[in-house]
């Protein structure tokens, strides 16, 4: 009765694609289990199977040394096993408390009161901050964590399952969380987190499971391991993670944002008078808590956001003495006025290309107005797709197929060979490496890198600080959508700027 | 001021009716399910219950009100159900979708209950149940006329009207204040957390559909039984208020208690082109009064616009409504 949980033999499989395959794992009691993988590596499948989302193909689970049958979410409940998903399962327009009271068991009395006062001891226990009257909808992303996390040790598990929990908290957030974990196992309990993350995993855990492409790995103790070590372990091959940064040559002043203040359709100031230049030659990051007014930054700067009157945002083209105003022009009058601006947004399939349509098409979408036939020019379209293909590497089964059967990475990689394709002056990317694996990941930094040596002006907003400090030249910090300090990426610390995602200092809004 | 209390004794039944239709859509959407086959369900309820009273008026030997009202409300209650059934069925297990189903449901519960209306009628324009219109329009022995005008205004209606209100009451208690309104609530919100959380999404949607659809049922019965007097005849009325009904669910923001000065104050704008005009003292021609029959729609829509624009969560629909739910969506 050495372990709190094993699996043996699992595999899951969704149609053709198989998820989990063959997969067998230990946890201990009172540990801290890292579960690493790239993403699509199987696991968050994994641990849904464990509470009850989905029911194993094959394969047996062991709970405390006996084998049990998991196929729905109470079940697990049953066992001790309780999971707080990426994407909280909450209702926002309750109460913390009545999102607490949902999964009572049906023979306990259901009495809010009796619910709020014991959810009060656990925070206390713990050292959680928590509301128990606050509607979610009003909480922020690290309070719904915390909500999600009460509500598991609400319902008596014993053994937690976190899922990503640190994708979307600020350094001094998940510093925090940290702290609640190990008061956890302190407490005896066996805590699994799914990451991939490695300087978290070599952070918090004692032991590290690693997945590849659906298949169990391995399992190391954290002691023992180093970042090399694991990404090889996880990627399969040696992968450099170096991103080389060059000092910017020669910088030319290609965008000027002033005063820039957008409101949303709702009325609410979501960017609030931010101002700052843009030059050539350099990768300007934009690190901010996601929401933060990131998108409707760079939606503005294309013509897709109507912004307040006495903002600007002037495009410095050959002749340096004649800026041209941006605002109020639609993305096709930007286009004509000979502006070469390129745009990489968040939404891939949604904003970005048409995941019905082949690479083809999508490479028209830029293009369908060239040329003066009545029909359309296909060939340079054909073209480019073959070469973004070849160069990039693009895994498909042909450039007719439609995008949207592509995986992540290969996605990302038509969006962002098209908007290079299009030679542009500015490119702007919006958390371009999302859902990637760290191939990809660096095969992306490597072209921003490439794009900043021609010359362009590169913004890149971004998510993973690690990354943002190696790759970029400036940071820019957004909150609550202002400008909380334009920083060097050389110089400063994660901490800093992580601290300037949370703390709006005092007259920051003017650069 | 008798204009005024006429006005009040015309507005209170008429919403009756649509209490029932939105009372039981509410139920309904709290569980995510958009059913926009209301007006079908009450056309079901309504030619059910009417159909039962009819026959056992013609066969029985000596017919009782009581078992007369019994008999007419178990067969509304178990053809409206059956019209949730098919909804729940077609919407949750083979998850399709509902805008379509619920409108097909309108028309296929018009279509039936105009169908086997054919065979009561038997050619004449009309068919009545004068037992049952009695025994369900009876009002309140001894209140109703002691006290003269008051009693009137609060006692002078059948048993149906007050059941409406205190199912209004019953709802509101359930929905907030229950273990299983908090889990109905969860399911028509976030069904992916209700899962999570151990509640059986499927079991609260095919129950709060067919419920609903029992509730909305009782609309059409009271309709024909009581409201229109026993009668039964091939119109579309049912149909204008079913949508009339939907249109209070919005008006309500979603909430039991409200659908009780909602659905008079319907009343009341609805019958404003008869009494209005005697009020004023003035005549209106024809066209004008339909113009004024669409004012409960516009007032919906102004009701839209100005919650639409505050946007506070509370006031909004459930937000899984209308969507179907899967668990290994992906």
């Amino acid at each position: 009765m050495e372990y709190a949980v094993q699996l043996k033999h699992v595999t899951k499989t969704f149609g053709k694609v198989v998820a989990n395959k063959d997969v067998s794992l230990d946890v201990r009691y009172g540990e801290i289990l890292s579960l690493l993988g790239e993403n699509g590596s199987g696991k968050t499948t994994l641990m849904n199977m464990l509470s009850g989302i989905y029911y194993p193909d094959s394969g047996q689970i062991f709970v405390e040394g006996k084998q049990v049958e998991i196929s729905a979410p109470k079940d697990a409940y049953a066992l001790g096993i309780g999971m707080v998903h990426q994407h909280f399962k909450l209702v926002d327009v309750f109460t913390a408390t009545e999102n607490i009271a949902l999964g009572l068991d049906k023979k306990e009395k259901f009495d809010q009161k009796a619910v709020k006062a014991k959810a009060a001891a656990i925070c206390e226990k713990y050292h959680f901050e928590l509301n128990l009257d606050q509607k979610v909808y009003e909480m922020s992303v690290s309070q719904k964590q915390t909500l999600e996390i009460v509500k598991v040790l609400y319902r008596g598990a014993r053994i937690l399952i976190l899922d990503e929990p640190t994708a979307v908290l600020t350094p001094q957030e998940t510093e925090k969380l940290f702290q609640v974990i190990r008061n956890m196992r302190r407490d005896g309990k066996s805590v699994i987190i799914i990451t991939h993350k490695l300087h978290e995993v070599l952070e918090i855990s004692d032991r590290v499971a690693i997945l590849r492409r659906g298949e169990y790995i391995g399992t190391v103790d954290t002691k023992d391991a180093t970042e090399s070590s694991l990404t090889e372990m996880m990627v399969g091959e040696k992968v450099e993670l170096n991103i080389d940064r060059t000092e910017p040559v020669n910088p030319k002043k290609r965008l000027s944002i002033q005063n820039l203040t957008v409101y949303s359709r709702e009325g609410v100031k979501i960017l609030d008078d931010v101002s700052f230049d843009a030059f050539g030659g350099e990768i300007l990051g934009i690190a901010g808590v996601s929401g933060n007014g990131q998108k409707e930054l760079l939606e503005a700067i294309a013509g897709l956001q109507p912004a307040a009157k006495g903002s600007k945002v002037r495009f410095f083209g050959e002749d340096q003495e004649k800026p041209v105003e941006l605002l109020g022009k639609s993305p096709k009058q930007i286009r004509d006025a000979g502006i070469h601006l390129a745009f990489v947004p968040e939404d891939r399939l949604g904003m970005g290309l048409v995941g019905s349509m082949g690479m083809i098409e999508n490479m028209m979408l830029k293009s369908y107005e060239n040329g003066h036939s009545f029909l359309t020019d296909r060939k340079t379209p054909r073209e480019l797709a073959e070469q973004i293909k070849e160069e990039l590497h693009v895994v498909t089964p042909s450039i007719q197929t439609p995008v949207s059967r592509l995986s992540g990475g290969n996605v990302q990689k038509v969006l962002v060979g098209r908007e290079i394709a299009s030679s542009p002056i500015v490119l702007m990317t919006a958390y371009a490496v999302r859902g990637l694996d760290i191939n990809t990941s660096y095969t992306i930094y490597h072209l921003l890198g490439e794009q900043k040596e021609k010359g362009v002006a590169v913004i890149y907003v971004g998510e993973d600080l690690d990354v943002l400090l190696e790759l970029c030249d400036r940071i820019l910090v957004l909150c609550g959508g202002k400008v909380n300090g334009i920083v060097d990426g050389r110089t400063t610390t994660k901490e800093d700027v992580g601290m300037r995602m949370t703390n709006l200092k005092k007259g920051a809004t003017r650069q | 001021m008798s204009i005024l209390i006429a006005w009040i004794l015309r507005a209170i039944p008429f919403g009756t009716i649509i209490m029932y239709g939105a009372m039981g859509e509410i139920m309904t959407e709290k569980s995510g399910n958009l059913n926009l086959g209301v007006p079908g369900i009450m056309y079901l309820g309504g030619f059910a219950g009417y159909g039962a009273a009819y026959f056992y008026e013609r066969l029985a030997a000596h017919p009782n009100p009581f078992v007369c009202i019994l008999l007419s409300l178990l067969c509304c209650l178990a053809a409206a159900m059956a019209g949730g059934l098919i909804f729940s069925f077609l919407t949750i297990t083979l998850r399709a979708n509902q805008n379509v189903t619920g409108l097909a449901l309108t028309t296929f519960g018009m279509g039936v209950a105009n169908f086997f209306g054919v065979f009561i009628l038997n050619g004449s324009s009309y068919s009545a149940a004068p037992l049952a219109n009695k025994a369900y329009a009876a009002k309140i022995p001894f209140l109703s006329e002691k006290f003269g005008t008051v009693s009137q205004l609060l006692f002078g209606y059948g048993f149906l009207v007050y059941g409406a209100v205190i199912l209004a009451v019953v709802l509101h208690i359930i929905l907030n204040h229950t273990r299983v309104g908090l889990q109905l609530r969860a399911v028509g919100e976030n069904p992916a957390t209700a899962d999570a959380s151990g509640i059986s999404v499927t079991k609260y949607k095919y129950l709060a559909t067919c419920l609903g659809a029992a509730i909305s049922g009782i609309g059409g019965l009271y309709y024909v039984l009581d409201y229109n007097q026993g009668i039964w005849a091939t119109t579309g009325q049912i149909e204008a208020l079913g949508w009339l009904a939907v249109a209070l669910v919005i008006f309500t923001t979603w909430k039991p208690l409200n659908t009780i000065w909602g659905a008079y104050l319907f009343g009341v704008l609805y019958w404003l082109y008869q009494f209005l005009p005697g009020i004023l003292g003035i005549t209106v021609s024809s066209y004008v009064t339909d113009l004024i029959q669409m004012v409960p729609y516009v007032v919906t829509i102004v009701v839209l616009i100005v919650v639409s624009q505050r946007r506070k969560k509370e006031n909004q629909p459930p937000a899984s409504l209308g969507l179907a739910y899967f668990r290994e969506d992906r």
